[in-house]
């Protein structure tokens, strides 16, 4: 038997803060033999990122090992003087991070920064590493690479750092790559594509790879064995295609149910989320520390120390730390009946051939002097739609296609530059928030992004869901407001408790309730959530989506759902509309969106989701050639640059006709609507 | 790039005038207080009246004003009324007075402070970044005027190693720099040092840091070409505008070791109520405080390559 | 899973809000000295009446040294100045001028300080312009030269002191804010309130300000320090409050000239502003790592 590449034995890690030593990662073990790639899954706090940083001996001033051992070819880790790690850093263990415009020196250029590697490690001269850095930076797909060797990091996007996160990692051939969430930060079609790469390139230089995610289908797709690691634990491991496929855990089950099959809606079939909270370092229960959260609990014998990591059957090598496992498996939580779809009501909002541009800030002597023309960035171009009471509407595409832009100018933060924004009737496009009247301002509400930025952090939560009455002036007496602002939380699941807490105390799954009372405590007509689930966990996603869909149905809201994750637009949204570059490429209900005949946009981005799900097909799809200037949009389809479909000359010259297909489908495309339906679906379920 | 700086420029010109105009009528406003200074307190109300009319008060605010400043311009400040002599004759001399003390000063406080700070910075938490915070911190808290005093209990008084003045009777002599230089020094290097440790703290902190330790690059080779080149970019404008504060804390110095500056100078002036000279040393300093503005602008947008390439 | 508990829990009072405040500042030592510092001087400024053991410009015997003892029993425990006068009791009566005119000059400052830094920073445009040129041009002056020539035009009394510190320190103040402020807008709860129709007023006062408070505290304290200095070294130059009035700047530069014989009628005057400067440095720097902690 080969000697592993990485081999952990039952390692422990923790972190001393002002309370002690807290233990980040209890007992982890596994290897990584060469050429091999692993996941590790899990999702914040479960440990994940603190066994990576671990093997690189990266864990700061105030972590340590503090049990079992790391060898790395053999050698033990914790034996390594510090120069023996710096030799086998960048060299031998690599790292791909994050965020990738962060990683880079914002004063150095990138050829500086890739050539560093190769100077250090193999003593090559300037020039030599120089033309090395140029080599590789062409393996990695990158166009005109000469250009990307000059620049600074913050004048290439945010794909294109990744690619020279990875050249800069495998300059010195390592033997191991460990690739912590390489493409959340990411659009969809480039993840697609850097995953991809990642997959040639290890076959090309037979790298090992470690990948971190939280992202299950991520794993799915690239790896061969996976871990599925909570609370400090690796509760399931094996090979890929089992543990997707039979899960045996609890907890992998759990967020196998959470995320919404691609080819389903809530109404067929409802995501479950896994009740309770993923515990802090420090607040793990003994035993299983899955168990309070989990449905098959028993106790007396979940919650026993030192429940093994033990093997499932002699065929496979997948094993799972659970007492019940094989009781488990018979049994399954109790699945909520599939709700008939909710009626929807009269319209609520249409937009008519709405444009927002952005003029562009020009520092050039000609601005100043009035002579060049201002250059405009085109983010909103002839939109078009409407939707109804109870509907939930979904915008979808990339970043900049200019679907946060459409949602400020709904809510009156921006203004249309053209066009008609009709709310119950009243064309409010070129009104800003400041001018509308009290019951136009009531009427749409919003739900942001970012949990932590949404609430503001100097107010209880009961007194700025309690203004909300105030100002829109449901309530004036003060206990009257108390006992609706206690209502509402009930109604997002919140403990009353919370009431006169300030929003740092809170998770972002709370937070996000929080907001979520927030917007429909006036009873607007329309609320607009722009990407208000993004930055959640994959279980608390599933919880918070599912209240959301409930509280609208409760209040008879319009809702809005700005989104660039197409598996949860296909979950909760009625309808879909498809933005690329300011414009509508495709709109319609969501199982026509979905389904031949797609824009080819709509069926790369479909094809870009990583799918988890075991029996589930996908065709793959990549996106070749460059992304358009946003300031200077192409005069055809604003797409064609990127089309695999692309026709021909008509595609760049000709702006494509809006073709139909049924009552409500529209495709935005100068090839045929028949034509289009001949295509194959992107996604299809075994039978 | 070229459009900023013609920007910045313009700005620099706009507000030399306002302050021009702001001193003008700071101190000119009334032309009876003027008088009544020129020739003191015991002058006649005909007297006052020739004097104003031979030099022009009797015009509008305005034309006065534009008067005063074409002369400005032109290096004529008018005649001090304390040393009957014209302004430009006292002024210049002291300036460089100034200049010199303030170059010796500056040549020990940045590399002093930078020095502190980025070694606090670099090991942020240590013993030795708590020392060396806690010593700028206290350095800082003792005025000038108390440090003086205290230095001069211990070197002219104590250990008689320095002379307790630096008139420079004798024409230069080195000894007599060393106390007001090491007063400016201690006041100052704290600020400075405390600025560059946070910047170098914050830059230790920034994921490109780590990327480079994980890079596998030596130590030094992080520090030097990967943190310091973006740490140091707030700190280099802080020490441009340090020539600023040097203006206001030279003249607590002059003043105590009757050092002939410009500090000491525009302080005599003061007490003296000797108008032209005030406004002129007014002018001095806001063109030296203005321009290093500018130029801590300027070189700030072109050390900082995401604004320079933006 | 969470139980919705039907109850409604009563606020904790503002008593119990402020005492567990003060109870966060046990966690830096740096804090509690500089706290135990400021606290002192406080105290003495307060009881000066009862601490000051004579009448601080009252006339006894000149040049004695310190622990001197005097008729009736007292004791001129830090000696006295060329003029007779006890320089402990001065320094006692002293240290209500600086506590009275420095934080009351700070206060106004920055009243005005965060006015100009919310409208330029929130309000922009032609706001912004106006009072960022402003504040450029005042800050374009040395501070000290400011203050000489405003004191040179205006005359030197308490009121025009506190109008020159204002002049002077109101500018920088509002740089802060206006960063701050430029900052905070573009949050999502800021973005939030605009969607309610919340007016500008309420969206500085409530959404804004009380969320820049972190930094601000620290300024201020530090600001406080500098002002004393500043009314020090005012003192010092002779552009301070007119004599008799003890005024621990006007103090050492009277009698620095004699220290070569009589060092202590300098020197504890420079301890005492020294002291008092470094414990609002220390509680600046205790308030910005507790801060970074939490």
């Amino acid at each position: 038997m080969t000697t592993p590449l990485l081999e952990l034995n039952d390692v422990h890690l923790s972190y001393l803060g002002r309370a002690g030593l807290l233990e980040a990662v209890s007992g982890v073990s596994f290897t990584i033999a060469p050429g091999e790639r692993i996941g590790l899954v899990g999702e914040t706090g479960c440990g994940k990122t603190t066994v990576a940083l671990g093997i690189l001996g990266y864990l700061g001033a105030n972590g340590y090992l503090t049990g079992g051992e790391l060898r790395f070819k053999g050698q033990d880790m914790s034996a390594l003087s510090p120069e023996d790690l710096r030799r086998l850093r960048g060299s031998d263990i690599a790292m791909v991070y994050q965020d990738p415009t962060a990683v880079l020196n914002p004063s150095m250029r990138i050829w500086k920064q890739l050539a560093e590697v190769p100077m250090t490690h193999e003593g090559l001269s300037l020039s030599e590493a120089k033309q090395r850095a140029a080599t590789i930076l062409e393996e990695m797909h990158i166009l005109d690479p000469e250009r990307v060797l000059e620049a600074y990091p913050h004048q290439l996007s945010g794909g294109q750092c990744q690619r020279v996160v990875l050249a800069m990692a495998l300059l010195s051939n390592p033997s191991l790559l460990i690739l912590d969430e390489p493409t959340t930060a990411l659009d969809s079609t480039t993840q697609a594509n850097i995953v991809q790469l990642m997959t040639e390139i290890g076959l090309r230089y037979n790298t090992a790879m470690l990948f971190i995610s939280h992202d299950l289908g991520l794993i799915a797709n690239t790896c061969d064995r996976v871990m599925v690691m909570y609370a400090g634990e690796v509760v399931e491991d094996g090979e890929v295609a089992d543990v997707f496929a039979n899960a045996r855990h609890p907890y992998t089950q759990g967020l196998l149910r959470c995320i919404p099959l691609p080819t389903a809606d809530k109404d067929v079939r409802p995501v479950l989320p896994i009740p309770g909270r993923i515990p802090q370092p420090g607040e793990r229960p003994i035993g299983c520390g899955f168990g309070p959260r989990c449905f098959g609990f028993s106790e007396g014998v979940c919650d026993q120390p030192g429940l093994p990591l033990a093997g499932v059957d002699e065929s496979s090598s997948q094993r799972v730390r659970c007492a019940r496992w094989s009781d488990v498996a018979k049994t399954s939580p109790d699945v909520p009946a599939a709700q008939p779809p909710s009626e929807v009501g009269e319209e609520s909002f249409r937009v008519e051939g709405l444009q927002k541009y952005y003029p562009i800030a020009d520092g050039s002597l000609g601005a100043l002097l009035g002579r060049t023309e201002p250059r405009q960035v085109r983010a909103n171009e002839a939109i078009y739609f409407s939707a109804r009471r109870r509907e939930t509407v979904a915008i979808v595409g990339e970043s900049g296609c200019g679907k946060s832009t459409f949602a400020k100018v709904l809510a009156g933060l921006e203004t249309a530059t053209g066009g008609e924004v009709r709310i119950a009737g009243t064309d409010v496009g070129q009104t800003p928030v400041e001018d509308r009247t009290p019951e136009q301002v009531a009427s749409v509400q919003m739900v942001f992004q970012n949990p932590d930025e949404t609430l503001n952090p100097s107010l209880s939560i009961g007194r700025q869901i309690g203004r909300v009455l105030t100002k829109f002036g449901k309530e004036t007496d003060k206990d009257r407001i108390r006992q609706r602002v206690a209502e509402l939380m009930d109604r997002v699941k919140l403990s009353r408790d919370l009431i006169d807490e300030r929003p740092h105390r809170l998770s972002g799954g709370q937070k996000q309730r929080v907001a979520i009372a927030r917007a429909f405590a006036g009873e607007p007509a329309l609320v607009v959530a722009d990407e208000p689930l993004s930055a959640l966990d994959v279980s608390v996603q599933a919880a918070v989506g599912r209240m959301l869909m409930d509280i609208q149905r409760q209040h008879d809201t319009t809702l809005l759902l700005i989104s660039h994750d197409l598996g949860q637009v296909r979950y909760l949204a009625e309808r879909v509309v498809v933005m690329y570059l300011g414009q509508v490429m495709e709109s319609g209900r969501t199982e026509d969106v979905f389904a031949p005949p797609y824009h080819p946009y709509t069926e790369a981005l479909i094809a870009a989701v990583p799918v988890a799900h075991h029996g589930v097909t996908k065709r793959h799809i990549f996106l070749e050639g460059a992304h358009p200037d946003p300031s200077e949009p192409p005069v055809g389809c604003p797409f064609h640059s990127r089309c695999p479909r692309m026709v021909g000359t008509i595609c760049e010259t000709e702006p494509p006709p809006l073709q139909r297909d049924g009552e409500t489908h529209f495709i935005s495309c100068h090839i045929s609507v028949e034509d289009l339906r001949k295509v194959d679906p992107v996604l299809s379920v075994k039978p | 790039m070229g459009v900023f700086i013609l920007k910045r420029l313009g700005y620099m010109v706009v507000t030399m005038f306002a302050v021009s105009g702001l001193v003008f009528l700071l101190l000119e406003v009334s032309p009876g207080t003027v008088a009544t200074k020129v020739l003191g307190a015991f002058s006649t109300e005909e007297q006052r009246r020739l004097w104003l009319e031979a030099n022009g008060y009797f015009e509008p605010l305005l034309t006065r004003y534009f008067t005063w400043l074409g002369n400005v311009l032109t290096g004529d400040f008018g005649q001090s009324i304390r040393f009957k002599v014209p302004v430009g004759d006292i002024l210049w001399p002291r300036l460089l007075n100034t200049a010199i003390l303030g170059a010796s000063a500056f040549a020990v406080i940045i590399p002093l402070s930078l020095g502190l700070g980025v070694i606090a910075g670099m090991r942020e938490g240590s013993k030795s970044d708590r020392a060396i915070s806690i010593t700028s911190i206290v350095t800082t808290s003792i005025p000038e005027f108390a440090s003086a005093v205290f230095f001069s209990a211990v070197f002219v008084f104590w250990l008689k190693w320095l002379p307790g003045t630096s008139g420079m009777a004798e024409g230069f002599n080195f000894k007599e720099l060393v106390l007001p230089v090491m007063v400016l020094v201690i006041y100052d290097f704290g600020y400075v040092a405390r600025m560059t440790r946070s910047s170098m703290a914050e830059v230790m902190t920034t994921p490109y840091i780590r990327t480079a330790i994980l890079k596998g690059l030596p130590r030094h080779q992080v520090i030097i070409r990967h943190a310091l080149r973006n740490a140091l970019i707030g700190p280099f404008t802080i020490i441009m505008l340090q020539i600023n504060w040097l203006l206001s804390g030279v003249i607590v110095v002059e003043f105590f070791f009757a050092y002939k500056g410009f500090g000491a100078l525009l302080l005599e002036a003061s007490l003296n109520q000797d108008i032209f000279l005030i406004e002129a040393c007014a002018m001095v300093a806001v063109v030296v405080a203005v321009v290093t503005q500018t130029i801590a602008d300027i070189a700030y947008t072109r050390l900082n390559p995401r604004i320079r390439f933006a | 899973m969470n139980e919705p508990s039907l109850k409604i829990l009563p606020r904790r009072s503002l008593l119990a809000r402020t005492f567990g405040l003060s109870m966060g500042l046990r966690h830096s030592t740096v804090a509690m000295i500089g706290v135990s510092l400021v606290g002192f001087w406080i105290f003495v400024a307060v009881f000066a009446p009862l601490l000051a053991p004579f009448e601080p410009n009252a006339t006894h015997l000149p040049f004695a040294k310190p622990g001197t003892s005097f008729t009736g029993g007292a004791v001129f425990w830090l000696g006295t100045d060329h003029l007779g006068r006890d320089v402990l009791s001065r320094i006692i009566w002293g240290s209500r001028t600086v506590l009275f005119y420095a934080p009351l000059a700070t206060f106004l400052a920055y009243v005005v300080g965060i006015m100009a830094g919310l409208v330029a920073g929130y309000k922009q445009r032609w706001w912004d312009e106006i009072l960022s040129r402003i504040s450029d041009i005042v800050l374009s002056f040395p501070v000290l030269v400011l203050y000489i020539i405003i004191i040179a035009t205006i005359g030197a009394s308490g009121v025009n002191i506190v109008i020159a510190i204002i002049f002077a320190s109101a500018p920088g103040i509002m740089r802060i804010v206006r960063g701050l402020t430029l900052d905070l807008r573009n949050r999502d709860y800021v973005a939030a309130a605009r969607t309610r129709g919340e007016s500008s007023l309420y969206i500085m006062w409530v959404e804004i300000l009380p969320n820049a408070r972190g930094p601000l505290i620290v300024d201020a304290c530090l600001r406080v320090g500098y002002v004393i200095i500043t009314i020090g070294v005012l003192g010092f130059l002779g552009l301070g409050l007119p004599p008799p009035d003890p005024d621990w700047g006007g103090m050492i530069n009277e009698t620095r000239a004699m220290a070569l014989v009589f060092p202590h009628m300098t020197i504890f005057p420079c301890i005492a502003i020294s002291s008092l400067v470094l414990g609002f440095n220390l509680l600046a720097d205790g308030l910005r790592e507790l801060s970074m902690r939490r």
